[in-house]
């Protein structure tokens, strides 16, 4: 049977260049890189260039960059390192952290932990398209706001957020600013000078590197409160031996990514655009986001009538692999936070379904999908009360 | 995406059995809404008080589609007051179990089924 994965967002595989690069990290250059004899000394340097590397795709300097285990710890480092250092304003009258209503769960957990601990969090709310609304951004800010979380990019739907005016607004008021850019590296061009971020967490796996592994930009002179304390690695913002065979991967993923961001970002939109155009000629079926302003490998639909867990299934059955914002295959059995706050009701957002591309897709792949697809929908839609043609 | 579903859901939800509505139905039963997840509608034929014959149609997820499969094959032929006692739990071990996230929301076809049955009384007493 054919197997097809088009879910790239979710992960992707490690390109063979990376784990090429990897591998004698594991086995034979296994020294710790804090260790001072030369198996240290070998672990250490490999340790630096991949912050080099990372530094490289987003145009930071190297020593702003920090090795975590992955985006969820690099939003949680960032984002409690800085309320925590500012802890004096909390249970103040203004909004002391502004973030959005679409974001990861990693920064919406973070902050409704926050919360709970006397924190006061503005969620701003997005349009149809899943943009923030930069007057309200401007207007939610306060003496006692801190920092700014808004994603560089969002995972379902593929909304990219005007960044470059966050960024204008945050530095106005000389406030900090976090992105998480989990999605967006390596698919966007990145200057954290020009775009004024102040924290950027990034993610190893979504780029083609290994998992558990992940980076956390973090400007020059910005001060967190540690989270975790132990052997005082990285700064001592994030203790513990350094993952170098992770992080070798990361680093190498990060050059490979910046070489061919062009070409594939080129090569996924072409594919992408084609998967669109195919999938929108069954009939009620829309393009959830926006049509432009998205990341160039995410496709996101919904059909009218049917479920998104019955047409995963489906469609796993056909070999192809996607995936939905339907409450039926969540863990708390809620729809999509992200579809809901994009205006769809429940039901729609039942009938969600996400294609994600990536560096490894190709023609026959999309044309294949473009071929099954309509026929599952039909199929359930004739299963289904809610059709009525 | 839940996965951890047994092969006789997959069976049943990959070829679903009665799939379809009945012109002139005896009852009807509708069970769910969309906003919470699953709509069931159960459609079935009353001959000498049993059930001649029983259609489904079901928009939701795998384990809401198999539910209302197998219910159909379980309530054929059984008599109104035998198809009366067929529970939740009866349906999902039929299937041979189901997720327990499932087994709450997305098991309403036994509930629909008792639906149609009463519509298919409250008619004939009118």
């Amino acid at each position: 049977m054919k197997k097809i994965y088009m879910d790239y967002a979710a992960t992707t595989p490690v390109d063979k260049g990376v784990l090429k690069v990897m591998i004698p990290y594991f086995t034979k250059y296994y020294g710790n890189a804090s260790s001072i004899h030369s198996y240290g000394k070998k672990a250490f340097d490999a340790v630096e260039k991949s912050r080099e590397q990372i530094a490289g795709l987003i145009k930071s300097d190297s020593d702003e960059i920090i090795f975590t285990a992955g985006g969820t710890e690099s939003d949680n480092i960032a984002i409690k390192g800085v309320a925590y250092k500012n802890k004096n304003k909390k249970g103040s009258k203004g909004f002391n952290i502004i973030t959005s209503t679409i974001e990861h769960p990693a920064v919406l957990e973070t902050c409704k932990h926050l919360e709970k601990q006397g924190f006061s969090v503005k969620y701003l709310p997005v349009d149809k398209y899943g943009f923030i609304d930069l007057a309200e951004l401007d207007k939610s800010i306060s003496k006692d706001t801190f920092l700014i979380t808004i994603m560089f990019a969002n995972n379902e739907i593929g909304t990219i957020e005007p960044m470059q005016d966050i960024g204008k607004i945050a530095k106005s008021h000389n406030i900090l600013l976090h992105t998480d850019a989990v999605q967006a590296v390596g698919k966007v061009p990145i200057d954290v000078n020009k775009l004024k971020i102040d924290l950027l967490s990034i993610s190893s796996h979504k780029i083609y590197g290994p998992k558990g592994v992940g980076a956390l930009f973090i400007r020059k002179g910005i001060n967190l409160q540690t989270i975790a304390h132990g052997g005082g690695q990285e700064k001592g913002f994030r203790s513990s031996t350094h993952n170098s065979p992770g992080i070798v991967g990361l680093g190498k993923a990060c050059e490979l990514g910046k070489i061919r961001l062009e070409k594939d970002v080129a090569h996924m939109k072409k594919l992408r655009n084609l998967l669109i155009k195919e999938i929108l000629k069954i009939e009620q079926c829309y393009l959830n986001g926006h049509p432009e302003k998205r990341l160039a490998n995410n496709a996101h639909f919904r059909f009218t009538a049917v479920e998104g867990e019955s047409l995963n299934l489906m469609l796993d059955k056909k070999g192809i692999a996607a995936a939905t914002g339907s409450a039926c295959s969540s863990k708390k059995l809620q729809a999509s936070h992200v579809l809901l706050a994009i205006g769809l009701d429940p039901a729609e957002a039942h009938g969600s379904l996400r294609f994600s591309l990536g560096r490894m897709s190709t023609k026959e792949e999309v044309d294949y999908v473009a071929n099954e697809l309509p026929g599952i929908v039909k199929k359930l839609r004739n299963m289904s009360p809610l059709w009525n043609r | 995406m839940e996965l951890d579903y047994t092969e006789k859901v997959k069976e049943h939800f990959f070829h679903p059995k009665n799939v379809g509505e009945i012109k002139n139905a005896d009852g009807i039963g509708k069970v769910g809404n969309p906003t919470c997840g699953d709509v069931m509608a159960i459609y079935i034929k009353v001959k000498d008080n049993r059930i001649s014959d029983i259609k489904f149609k079901t928009f939701g997820c795998t384990a809401a589609i198999a539910t209302s499969s197998i219910l159909t094959e379980m309530a054929k032929g059984k008599t109104l007051d035998e198809a009366l006692k067929i529970t939740r739990d009866d349906v999902a071990n039929e299937l041979g179990g189901l997720p327990a996230i499932k087994l709450h929301c997305s098991n309403l076809a036994a509930d629909a089924l008792r639906e149609a049955i009463k519509d298919y009384r409250s008619k004939k007493n009118k």
